[in-house]
């Protein structure tokens, strides 16, 4: 089948011809349509990368593709027949690898191991470590990166880790590799040598598909860009027919009015002021992922960080929030330092966060609807000892209005919600305890474009009734909406500030994501 | 803005609307139905299981599973697990016979016979220590729960032997003149022709479905054991919930010691072996989710009765004490399974799919570090566009 020689012969005597083709492809998650009739090719021996804001479907469509799941309609054709995935390991063996931002090696192993793992070779007599060992060094070598197979991976830095899991993909004959975001975590020198190898890939036909919020690196390493957005592609072309312009019109496209700053009162007094507040990594604690950060937010005032991934922004919400430690710094709430106040007391103070993930952090998955929105203000209705079923009840009424979400009533599931309502029940819980400051970090992951406009209308609503909005994202086109004021972040540290008139380009170019000249 | 809130209003049902479906219902109720066919089935087999005075008989043992099962409940919710309960169980039986025995200051040349009230304060207090020794370690120290309270099973256990050297305190009367009398009212009293055992355990399940179902704390303990993360985030306090939940669970233990070394009329060290494995049994019958989040006093209770009435049963009719612990197992591992159809949800298997039958692994691994195999046999590659 896929290792039938005549068909390659067949399909290599065009070069550039599509390997791999996505057809029509939609994917829906309820009534969300995550994808909505895709089409792109990949080409043999030649980097495709697909650009898109967060949400636009790369990750699914990417998923899809590897067999990770499968899609709602359309097809995937392998060198010129329609192939269905039910499983990665069934794309593994039709030759289509995967490499998660997220590398799925085994740190507690050495670099043979995790390369064989699960396909050890050997028979009866047990794993023949010494043929896995001279051909892991084999691969190394072609790859031209001195790793020795016997070092433990997580003696390895991260670009070292990237380059075991390529060979690990080629070990099984992939002929498509999909790499997401694989730069996000690599220094400058690493990057140059994860392109050499991707180059040498290239060279041997191994086709690659690429993913990458680094616009300009992208551009550096590919032949073919596809645009997704919404879902949807918007726009493909060859590397010679494109610049860096090009690929930011089409993935922001025609904004989607996501608001305006709400006018028309006055900010109050600064409600929140944070004075060098640092964090260490969790990991390497000399490292700082939020370095002496100062931001201070007034009532009424909607404050937006944009930044990268790994720039530092779930770090810096989470501390203000109390969920991490600061290593250094001062927290204080309309004058008051809380610092070294708990989760609980600083919600009673009236500082809530909305967390990045609702799924880990946001919801209690076996708690109803109703259950949830009430969980963070139990007091308001508990009259001694007992909860107050009546004034519950209330309490969720209201919030499901408030925040208006569609859901059969407080007594239904969690997840019969679609994810922008489970997101609203998320916020709507912590609005329910009548915060005086509300954090969220990155409040639209995940959500569709109406639902998300709504949430963007609930904050600026609050910020009119002199709420402080802190909000952060990884979209530019999202910084341009309801934001009084943007902060940019990088590297854990404010590396621009601008007003709610700044352009898309200046904001990209602060966060380190592309240099526009 | 009132449009949107009457359309609100009408498509909202209540947020406590029970949902009746009997499916559901048979599913979820499958404890008690398992009780009746268990009664049933007995009554049809003894002609002496089905009278009021052995179903008494039969709850008083149930009383011991089922303080056992309900404070084993409270941590399974949150998340945990206490396989330290039989043990203490034990340490409290001997605890409460030794302080029956005397306590002699040797300082003062006195000896005091705390009455019978002090010494049941005094072994809830040694239950709860236990429990907060459990649950600071789970809570703040993040030692896994398996393993902190598999320590303290041993660890209590060792305590309960030392106390007594491993004999067993047969003497727990009490005399009129010490004024320390009563202690086998725990045992043998009744109420209204009730046990006092069993009203006991009646008492500590109204209390916990009181606290699970209409306090915060009860809020608390569903939704730590729910998602920890998206708890402490909602300001729930969830080490303390943790550290609470082991602590209550040790209490129960306790007073279900209490009760025990009062029917049995002796405390001994070993009493309470292996008991931790039958309240988890209970509750898990009773069906309780052991990753947390999931369950109820009811179905535990019920998972109580379940096991303690099987158990009797074949005792009754004469089955060898080892068919029991099968039968017994076999209960166990069905509930499980029915907890996990309960549970699946909605996830379904996507079907399988078509073609790619005929690359194997072997066949890819000879190939292996030959991936340049294609392309020796193709063109040059396109040189990379700068």
């Amino acid at each position: 089948m896929s290792h039938n020689a005549s068909t390659h012969a067949a399909t290599e005597a065009a070069i550039g011809e599509a390997v791999l083709s996505a057809r029509n492809i939609a994917k829906s998650f309820g009534s969300v349509h995550a994808l909505k009739a895709v089409n792109f090719d990949v080409h043999r021996g030649q980097v495709t990368t697909l650009f898109g804001e967060n949400g636009a479907g790369k990750s699914t469509l990417m998923k899809v593709l590897s067999g990770v799941i499968q899609p709602t309609s359309g097809e995937i054709i392998l060198d010129g027949e329609p192939v269905t995935f039910s499983s990665t390991t069934q794309a593994q063996r039709r030759g289509i690898s995967i490499i998660h931002q997220e590398l799925s090696l085994a740190p507690n192993l050495n670099v043979r191991d995790n390369i064989f793992m699960g396909r050890e070779l050997g028979g009866v007599k047990g794993v023949d470590y010494a043929e896995e060992e001279r051909q892991t060094r084999l691969l190394m070598e072609e790859l031209d990166e001195p790793i020795d197979p016997l070092t433990l991976v997580e003696d390895l830095r991260l670009g070292q880790q990237q380059i075991v899991e390529i060979a690990r993909a080629l070990s099984v004959d992939s002929r498509i590799l999909i790499m997401d975001e694989p730069t996000s975590a690599l220094s400058a020198s690493e990057v140059e040598v994860l392109f050499r190898v991707i180059r040498d890939l290239k060279s041997r036909g191994v086709s690659i598909v690429y993913i990458s919020h680094h616009l300009e690196e992208a551009l550096q390493i590919t032949d073919h860009a596809v645009v997704l957005r919404d879902g949807a592609m918007t726009a493909y072309a060859e590397r010679k027919d494109i610049d860096l312009e090009w690929i930011v019109r089409n993935m922001v496209g025609e904004n989607f009015d996501l608001g305006t700053p709400p006018s028309g009162y006055r900010m109050g007094e600064v409600a929140l002021s944070l004075e060098n507040v640092s964090v260490a990594d969790a990991t390497v604690p000399e490292r700082s992922v939020v370095d002496r950060l100062s931001l201070s937010v007034r009532a009424g005032e909607i404050v937006c960080i944009y930044g990268l991934m790994g720039a530092g922004r779930t770090e810096l919400l989470e501390s203000v929030a109390g969920r991490v430690a600061m290593s250094e710094g001062r927290v204080v709430l309309e004058g008051e330092e809380i610092s070294r106040l708990s989760i609980a007391e600083r919600i009673a103070k009236g500082l809530v966060l909305v967390p990045e993930d609702r799924q880990r952090d946001g919801l209690v998955q076996t708690m109803s609807v109703g259950e949830n929105l009430s969980l963070a203000s139990i007091g308001a209705f508990t009259k001694g000892l007992f909860t107050s079923r009546q004034r519950e009840q209330a309490v969720v009424d209201d919030s499901i209005d408030n925040v208006h979400i569609k859901t059969d009533g407080g007594n239904a599931a969690i997840g019969s919600l679609s994810g922008g309502n489970q997101q609203k029940v998320v916020i709507g819980k912590m609005l329910a305890t009548h915060p005086r400051v509300v954090l969220l970090d990155e409040p639209s992951r995940g959500i569709d474009i109406g639902a998300k406009a709504e949430v963007f209308r609930l904050l600026s609503e609050g910020a009119a009734q002199g709420l402080a909005v802190i909000f952060s994202t990884s979209e530019v086109g999202e910084c341009l909406s309801i934001a009084h004021r943007i902060v940019v972040m990088s590297r854990g540290r404010i590396s621009a500030e601008f007003g709610a008139d700044v352009t898309k380009e200046e904001i990209m170019a602060a966060s380190g994501e592309a240099v526009v000249a | 803005m009132t449009d949107i809130s009457q359309a609100a209003e009408s498509s909202r049902s209540r947020l406590f609307s029970g949902n009746i479906d009997l499916g559901r219902l048979l599913l979820e109720g499958r404890a008690f139905f398992a009780l009746i066919a268990i009664i049933a089935i007995f009554s049809m087999l003894s002609p002496v299981y089905f009278s009021a005075n052995n179903f008494l008989v039969m709850s008083s043992h149930v009383a011991i599973f089922g303080l056992l099962s309900i404070g084993m409940l409270l941590v399974i919710l949150t998340g945990g697990i206490d396989l330290s309960v039989g043990s203490t169980l034990g340490l409290a039986g001997v605890f409460a016979g030794f302080l029956m025995q005397g306590v002699s200051l040797e300082a003062f040349g006195v000896t005091l016979y705390p009455p019978v009230w002090v010494v049941v304060i005094l072994t809830c207090v040694l239950g709860a220590f236990v429990g907060v020794i459990n649950g600071v370690l789970v809570a703040y120290f993040k030692v896994p729960a398996f393993v902190a309270t598999l320590g303290m099973l041993y660890v209590a256990r060792g305590v309960a032997l030392l106390m007594t050297d491993g004999l067993t305190f047969n003497n727990l009367g009490g005399s009129p003149e010490l004024g320390n009398t009563g202690f086998d009212w725990l045992g043998f009293n009744r109420i209204l022709g009730i046990p006092a055992g069993v009203l006991i355990m009646a008492l500590v399940a109204i209390v916990c479905i009181l606290a699970l179902s209409r306090t915060p704390f009860g809020r608390w303990i569903y939704s730590t054991g729910g998602n920890a993360r998206a708890a402490e985030l909602s300001g729930v306090p969830v080490k303390r919930v943790q550290v609470s939940v082991y602590v209550l669970s040790g209490i129960c233990a306790a007073i279900a010691g209490l009760v025990l070394s009062s029917q049995l009329t002796s405390a001994g060290p070993t009493a309470g072996t292996t008991y931790e494995l039958t309240a988890i049994a209970g509750v898990v019958i009773g069906g309780a989710a052991l990753t947390g989040g999931r369950g109820n006093v009811r179905g535990t209770l019920l998972g109580a009765f379940v096991i303690g009435f099987l158990a009797d049963g074949l005792v009754i009719i004469g089955v060898s004490s080892y068919w029991q612990t099968v039968f017994t197992g076999a209960v166990i591992v069905i509930a499980v399974l029915l907890n996990s159809i309960q549970y699946r949800g909605r996830k379904k298997r996507s079907e399988p799919s078509d073609g790619d039958t005929s690359s194997s692994r072997e066949g890819a691994r000879t190939r292996v570090a030959d991936p340049a195999a294609e392309s020796t046999v193709g063109k040059p590659a396109p040189q990379p566009q700068k």
